[in-house]
């Protein structure tokens, strides 16, 4: 099948002269249409700035992307109809109910009235929200949020769902659940999954395809079983700390980042 | 057409659900209505410039609709905080038709604040000319815009609310106080009426007065070229910086 997200060479340089720091070094990989395909790496790896040039939100130092045919920065409409896009931190508005979240979204990306009306019924059955529609998003738990944003990423019928950390501080349950939605998807309208976790369990469950993002550049890339042979290691966890090592990495001072260095204390306290 | 229409439908419905905001927000107006409309009436009267109450009320609803209308604009900074404003970064719809739906729907929320100090003036005892009501409330939506227009280009270059207190101290309040909202600019020093030409809010307020109580400093034609210039140039600003932000 044709690639649906193909990437060529893409570097992302900040900064001025003097300080220039290099977060995507000449990065090259495609994921194919109808593919789920798994964005793995440690922290400050250069993931999330990849993701913002894949979605239009940053324009790259140098490279190529083409998403669904379309360059983000020359054509970024083209591009921002093509994907629906679950943030890592929430995106909605709190003050409104779940139900006008959805239609404001529908008029943003132009879908007509009739079509928005049946998509939203669609997509609140499949995220299991329906009962909750007219209440306002400030009275959700994290998960149902999230089960919303997925909706939400879903409504304008795009054809690849970019997905950062979806499951991030949410419970085995909606963890679950949230990742046979995706599956469903996949399946029944062909839709290609991008997305990033730190869980590599769910990588090796869900993925049909992973790379491994380090230091900027891409390390690895294949099936998780072509990763575990490579490796000699018998999870993608152990794969994954044999190929980008078992330091620690350097924190940002955010809230996601606090919750995912506490993550680390519980997980490697239980070993 | 539909992100500028959804965009000032969010506006308005955040508006009117958050009664406390509105209550809020009339507390201010409300007391220096009372406390400088009676408080200072008698010295103004004895100084032969009539009825303080009816001059201030209109400087008064400038005041409200400047704040009203730069705090609804600073509320990207919020949205940057909460997340929601990425939602409308990656939309396929042009960041200037969201800037400038954001900023019709602060006018609209400003406008309506400006209408309820209106009334409460009104039950506190103004008695404005009732024809010029209708004209009135068509400048309070210029001078809504023009400030919801500034609050977003201000909001956009700001990271986070910590540069709140230098925008209330050095932009909004001294908008607010050089205006002329709060006394005659006809007899002030020539220093002080030179610094209320800058300020948009002085023709906003001679605006008011103009349609109100039938006084004003300057004519009614510059006082709407003024508001439609300064307008036209925060807006251009305005959507300048908010298509620069990076998520």
């Amino acid at each position: 099948m044709a690639n649906i997200i193909e990437v060529k060479n893409l570097t992302k340089k900040f900064g001025s002269a003097e300080g220039e720091f290099t977060a995507v070094k000449d990065v090259t990989f495609s994921v194919e249409e109808g593919g789920i395909f798994a964005f793995l790496g440690p922290n400050g790896a250069g993931k999330s700035t990849t993701i913002k040039m894949l979605t239009t939100l940053l324009h790259p130092t140098s490279g190529t992307i083409l998403i669904n045919g379309h360059d983000p920065q020359k054509d970024s409409d083209a591009v921002r109809h093509s994907f629906g896009i679950v943030f890592q931190d929430p995106s909605l508005d709190d003050d409104l109910t779940a139900l006008e979240n959805l239609e404001l979204h529908g008029m943003l990306y132009g879908v007509p009235r009739e079509m928005l009306t049946k998509r939203i019924e669609e997509l609140l059955g499949l995220v299991e929200l329906s009962g909750r529609r007219n209440d306002f998003v400030r009275d959700f738990s994290g998960g149902m949020k999230r089960r919303l944003e997925i909706a939400r990423g879903l409504l304008h019928h795009p054809k690849i769902i970019f997905l950062d950390e979806p499951t991030l501080g949410l419970d085995p349950q909606t963890r679950n659940h949230l990742w046979s939605y995706v599956q469903k998807l996949n399946a029944d309208e062909g839709i290609t999954v991008f997305f990033t976790t730190h869980y590599m369990e769910e990588a090796d469950k869900v993925a049909k395809k992973v790379a491994i993002i380090d230091h900027g550049s891409i390390i690895a890339e294949g099936s998780s079983a072509e990763l575990k042979q490579r490796t000699n290691t018998a999870s993608l966890e152990d794969a994954f700390l044999a190929l980008t090592g078992s330091e620690i990495r350097e924190e940002a001072g955010n809230a996601t980042d606090a919750f995912r260095a506490m993550h680390r204390v519980w997980r490697g306290g239980r070993r | 057409m539909k992100a500028v229409y959804i965009m000032w439908l969010r506006e308005v419905k955040r508006f009117v659900r958050s009664k406390s905001r509105i209550v809020g927000a009339l507390g201010q107006p409300v007391l220096f209505l009372i406390a400088l409309g009676y408080g200072l009436g008698p010295v103004f009267a004895k100084a032969g410039q009539g009825n303080y109450l009816e001059f201030i009320a209109p400087g008064i609803i400038g005041m409200t609709i400047i704040f009203t209308a730069i705090f609804n604009g600073m509320q990207i900074i919020w949205d940057r905080q909460f997340g929601f404003l990425k939602e409308t970064m990656v939309a396929p719809v042009s960041r200037t038709s969201i800037m400038f739906g954001r900023t019709l729907g602060g006018a609209t929320v400003a406008t309506l604040q400006g209408v309820l100090v209106l009334i409460i003036a009104i039950v506190a005892g103004f008695r404005p000319s009732w024809l010029g009501i209708l004209p009135a409330i068509v400048a309070m939506l210029f001078i809504a815009f023009l400030f919801s227009a500034l609050g977003i280009a201000v909001a956009s270059k700001l990271r986070d609310m910590q540069g709140f207190q230098l925008i209330m101290n050095f932009l909004v309040m001294p908008l607010f106080f050089l205006s002329g909202a709060l006394f005659p600019l006809n007899d002030v020093p020539a220093a002080l009426l030179w610094i209320a030409r800058f300020d948009p809010l002085s023709y906003g307020v001679d605006a008011l007065r103009a349609f109100l109580i039938g006084s004003a400093t300057f004519p009614i034609a510059l006082d709407a070229a003024v508001l439609v210039g300064v307008s036209a140039v925060f807006l251009w600003l305005g959507a300048r910086f908010f298509s620069q932000i990076e998520a």
